[in-house]
C-alpha cells in the first residue's frame, strides 16, 4: 500500500522505516530543516521538506493519487487534526490515523471525527491503571463510536460476587461479563460460570453503568 | 451583544476595542499575559490568560452564550480548531477565523466555516493598485 506520513520525528521516522521494510511505499514529510537533512540521508527521496498542512505540500507528495492511508504524527496537535481533515474531506484518503500529543486534546479529535488517534500519554496512564493494582476497575478498551467500554475486574474475597455463579449476579442493563480469568487461563463466561476470589472478570458495559457494575461485582 | 476574541495581537485586540467601541461586551482570551498590554492601558472588559484550545478556558469565557467569536492567534492551524469547536461544540452562530494561508482558508470556507485571510485581501488590493497604475500611465500616454 502507499502511506503518506506528516511529521518525520521519532514516531514518523520509525514507522516509516518499518512499513518502507515491510515492502510498502512510503513518503514522509518534514518541515523542520535539520531534521530534514537528517531523515533525507537515511530515507533518501522518501522524504520530503515541507509543511505538511499546506496543500501544494501535501499535492506534491502525492495525496491527490490518493495514498491508502495518512498518518498525521506530527508534536502539533491542531497541525495533526487539519491535515486529517484535508486528507479525508478534500482528498478522500480512505484511512487516517492520528496522534494525539496532550491527552486534554482528545476530545477535539473526537468531536472533528478524527478517528483513530493514538496517544502515548494515555496508552501508559492505561498500562498505569493496569499495572497498579490498587485501582479496582481497569479500562482496557473504549470503543469509541460504539459507545462501550471493556473492562478488567479483580473479584476479592469480600466481593458480594464472590463465590457466586454469573445467572446469581444481578447484572445491571447495559452491562454483561466476557470471560473469567483464573491462574493464568481465560474461559468464556456462561451463566454457570462460578466467581471466585482472585480471579479476574471481562466486563462490557456502556458509558454511565460502571457504578452499578461496580455495586454487582465489588461493593457488599 | 457578546464576543469572544481569541488570540489579542495587533488584530485581535483592535477587533475587541472597536466591538467595545459599537456597545458590545468583550471578552478577550490570549495565552500570553502581556498581550494585554495590547488593548491599551484601561481595558474595560475581561481578559482571560488560557489557550483557546482549553475547554474550561472556553467555558469560562462564556462561550456557550457568545452571539460572536473571532479567532486569530498566530496559528492558522490552531485557528481552525478553535473555529470549528466554536461551531460544533458550543453552537455559536458567528464565528470568524483568520487564516493567513490562502489555500487553507479556501477550504475551511467551503467546509462552511467563515474564513477571513488577510493574505488574499493584499493580493487583491494589492493586484488593483498595480493595475489602476497601469490605467493611468496608459491614461496619461493616450493623453
Amino acid at each position: 500500500m502507499y502511506v503518506l506520513v506528516a511529521g518525520g520525528g521519532k514516531v514518523g521516522a520509525n514507522v516509516t522505516r518499518t512499513l518502507l521494510r515491510q515492502g510498502h511505499e512510503v513518503t514522509i514529510i518534514e518541515q523542520r530543516a535539520e531534521r530534514f537533512r537528517v531523515l533525507e540521508e537515511e530515507f533518501d527521496y522518501v522524504v520530503q521538506r515541507g509543511d505538511a498542512t499546506e496543500l501544494h505540500v501535501l499535492e506534491r507528495a502525492g495525496i491527490g493519487r490518493p495514498p491508502d492511508l495518512m498518518l498525521a504524527v506530527t508534536g502539533d496537535d491542531e497541525d495533526n487534526i487539519v491535515i486529517c481533515e484535508i486528507a479525508q474531506k478534500r482528498y478522500f484518503v480512505p484511512k487516517v490515523i492520528a496522534r494525539v500529543n496532550d491527552p486534554r486534546n482528545q476530545t477535539h479529535f473526537d468531536l472533528l471525527g478524527v478517528a483513530p488517534t493514538v496517544c502515548a500519554t494515555s496508552s501508559i496512564m492505561a498500562l498505569i491503571e493496569h499495572e497498579v493494582p490498587e485501582s479496582d476497575f481497569i479500562r482496557l478498551l473504549q470503543l469509541r463510536d460504539d459507545e462501550l467500554e471493556i473492562v478488567e475486574v479483580p473479584i476479592g474475597a469480600d466481593s458480594p460476587s464472590s463465590g457466586k455463579r454469573v445467572e446469581q449476579l444481578k447484572m445491571p442493563d447495559g452491562t454483561r461479563l466476557i470471560s473469567v480469568a483464573r491462574e493464568g487461563r481465560s474461559e468464556i463466561a456462561t451463566g454457570s460460570t462460578k466467581l471466585e476470589p482472585g480471579d479476574r472478570v471481562l466486563a462490557i458495559l456502556q458509558p454511565g453503568c460502571e457504578d452499578e457494575l461496580r455495586r454487582v461485582l465489588l461493593k457488599r | 451583544m457578546k464576543a469572544i476574541i481569541i488570540g489579542c495581537g495587533r488584530t485581535g485586540s483592535s477587533v475587541a476595542q472597536h466591538l467595545l467601541d459599537a456597545h458590545w461586551e468583550v471578552v478577550v482570551v490570549d495565552e500570553d499575559a502581556e498581550a494585554l498590554s495590547n488593548l491599551g492601558t484601561r481595558w474595560p472588559g475581561r481578559f482571560i490568560v488560557g489557550h483557546g484550545l482549553d475547554i474550561e478556558v472556553l467555558v469560562e469565557s462564556g462561550i456557550e452564550g457568545a452571539d460572536a467569536v473571532v479567532v486569530s492567534t498566530d496559528g492558522d492551524n490552531t485557528n481552525i480548531v478553535i473555529g470549528l469547536i466554536a461551531q460544533r461544540r458550543f453552537r455559536v452562530e458567528r464565528v470568524v477565523v483568520r487564516i493567513l494561508d490562502p489555500a487553507r482558508a479556501a477550504f475551511f470556507a467551503e467546509r462552511g466555516l467563515h474564513t477571513i485571510c488577510p493574505t488574499s485581501i493584499a493580493i487583491g488590493a494589492l493586484t488593483e493598485a498595480a493595475l489602476v497604475s497601469e490605467t493611468v500611465a496608459s491614461e496619461g500616454a493616450s493623453i
